[in-house]
């Protein structure tokens, strides 16, 4: 399939010394924009995983009276609404846990908004419960809700849906542009090779005319073109591809020192690592093939 | 003779270029098996475009030629390298491949074939040390003269042992002893059943071995038997 020797002085040809870093760019910018892909298609299976097996229940505070007396007889009445918030939820069919949630975990949570130093009665802090729903159960929300309002009055259910369907609608549209540039680049590989090819094809026309009246086959004369190619897109690939690779390091670097919780986990699984080395392979056969089926057609049409 | 034995058949052959006049008119001629042709003719009579159209590197405006008993226009183009494998030819401005040794490109047409590298290497360098070439197996065209081109040019038309073998101006370039000790090759090329076609404005030459001619005058052929054999139809 692929041949070292060549009949025609391809390697002079002052295109084809540009093609390695014309792929090189296009490998660069594609191991970019497949990272990406896999990194957002990864968080938001997560997310999306995440979304369907757990919410949070939220009671407010009764308002506090004036007096300690009023204080603690409010304090009282939460204590046993919240208590029976939780028995109606673990005796709800389709939850596999619910557990309150405490106060030093809720006030963690308000740190980076808050900053420290900010003790639980400051606040009029709700009340949450964290619940686990059981794989593949069918809550009727509504109902739900209804029951623990009718014991914990103010009580309502976060299932995160909303938000975070809409986080996931973003993160896929960015998939799909991912995909797109990925598309484009390719579309672009293989315009450049063409181009490339049929520019060599000018170049050594006389030559693959002599080729031809000595009984060389079309196949025979592709391949060297091919060849050619191939051995371009390699040489391009590998190139873009370290290139490419410290910058994904350096991003990934960044994204992990500013995380802070703020920023969910980017970072790329073995299997993406090991699409990523693939590209310049992939690009390379690329213009192997799109170099062959140019030279065939194009001389398909000569005598 | 039957149409079919022909090496070479041409019936009511035409050619013109492009929009102009015909250069050959109704050709009609046949090549018999282990033949020798000389194709002679003024310059610009047509030899050339003659031997293109043999060669298959032109279609012919109109009329029928067949190759080895193959009609070319019925010929699929995955067909043609098979029988261009068969013809050998000396082109007159050599078109030797530039950048390749002298050995690479009389290896060409074996290379194209498949030949086993064992075979090519022993075989180029038997042919390039009989036409002299011996010292310039690895010497590149253009640091050749033209006569060792000329040889090179002769070498790798006849290096595959070709059915038929096409020559333009194969001996132009080179003196009359070179002349005739190439002369010698195509007779012994001949001899082993190679049907021969030179083309020539070398009468001397042409004088001197007798074969049978093939005259182009105002685009047409008239066909002159030799002193020997009479193979043209």
């Amino acid at each position: 399939m692929f041949t070292r020797r060549s009949d025609l002085q391809l390697e002079k040809d002052t295109l084809g010394r540009f093609l390695p870093w014309l792929i090189s760019f296009m490998v660069f910018l594609s191991v970019l924009a497949l990272a990406g892909m896999l990194v957002l298609g990864d968080l938001a299976g997560r997310w999306d995983r995440g979304m369907s097996a757990t919410m949070t229940v939220q009671i407010s505070p009764t308002t506090h009276g004036d007096t300690e007396l009023s204080l603690q007889a409010a304090k009282k009445k939460d204590d046993k609404s919240r208590r029976a918030a939780v028995t109606v939820l673990k005796t709800t069919s389709g939850i596999a846990t619910a557990e309150p949630m405490g106060e030093e975990k809720l006030l963690a949570l308000l740190e980076p908004w808050l900053g420290g130093g900010i003790a639980a009665g400051d606040l009029p802090l709700p009340y949450l419960i964290d619940v686990e729903i059981e794989p593949g159960a069918a809550i009727d929300m509504a109902t739900l809700e209804n029951r623990l309002q009718a014991v914990a009055p103010g009580a309502q259910i976060d299932d995160h849906g909303i938000w975070l369907k809409h986080l996931i609608r973003l993160i896929r549209s960015a998939e799909v542009l991912a995909l797109a540039v990925l598309v484009f680049i390719g579309l672009a590989t293989i315009g450049t090779v063409i181009f490339t090819t049929r520019t060599g094809l000018a170049i050594h026309q006389d030559a693959i005319e002599v080729l031809h009246l000595i009984g060389a086959q079309d196949s025979y004369i592709a391949r060297q073109f091919a060849s050619r190619a191939l051995m371009l897109g390699l040489k391009g690939g590998a190139l873009g591809l370290g290139l490419a690779l410290p910058t994904l390091w350096g991003i990934g670097y960044l994204a992990h020192s500013m995380q802070g919780g703020l920023l969910p986990d980017l970072s790329l699984q073995v299997q993406h690592w090991a699409a990523l080395v693939m590209l310049p392979v992939v690009v390379a056969l690329i213009a192997f093939v799109t170099a062959r089926r140019t030279v065939m057609k194009t001389l398909a049409a000569m005598l | 003779m039957d149409g079919t034995d022909c090496v070479v058949r041409f019936e009511n052959v035409g050619l013109r270029y492009g929009l102009g006049p015909e250069v050959l008119q109704d050709i009609s001629y046949s090549l018999a098996p282990g033949s020798f042709h000389f194709l002679v003719g003024a310059s610009g009579a047509g030899k050339s475009s003659l031997l293109r159209l043999m060669y298959l590197a032109l279609k012919p405006t109109r009329g029928l030629i067949s190759l080895f008993g193959r009609d070319i226009a019925t010929t699929t183009r995955d067909d043609l390298p098979a029988l261009r494998r068969r013809v050998g030819v000396v082109f007159q401005e050599f078109r030797m491949l530039r950048h390749l040794s002298a050995f690479d490109n009389v290896a060409l047409p074996l290379r194209v074939a498949r030949t086993r590298e064992s075979e090519i290497q022993k075989n180029v360098k038997e042919l390039l040390e009989w036409v002299g070439l011996k010292d310039h197996m690895k010497a590149r065209p253009p640091t050749m003269s033209g006569g060792q081109q000329q040889r090179l040019a002769i070498a790798r038309a006849v290096i595959a042992r070709p059915r038929l073998l096409l020559a333009d101006e194969p001996t132009g370039n080179v003196d009359d002893r070179m002349a005739m000790r190439l002369m010698h090759l195509f007779d012994e090329l001949n001899k082993l059943g190679t049907t021969v076609v030179i083309a020539t404005h070398n009468e001397t030459l042409v004088d001197r071995l007798g074969h049978p001619r093939l005259r182009l005058d105002g685009g047409h052929l008239h066909v002159h038997p030799g002193d020997g054999r009479t193979d043209a139809a």
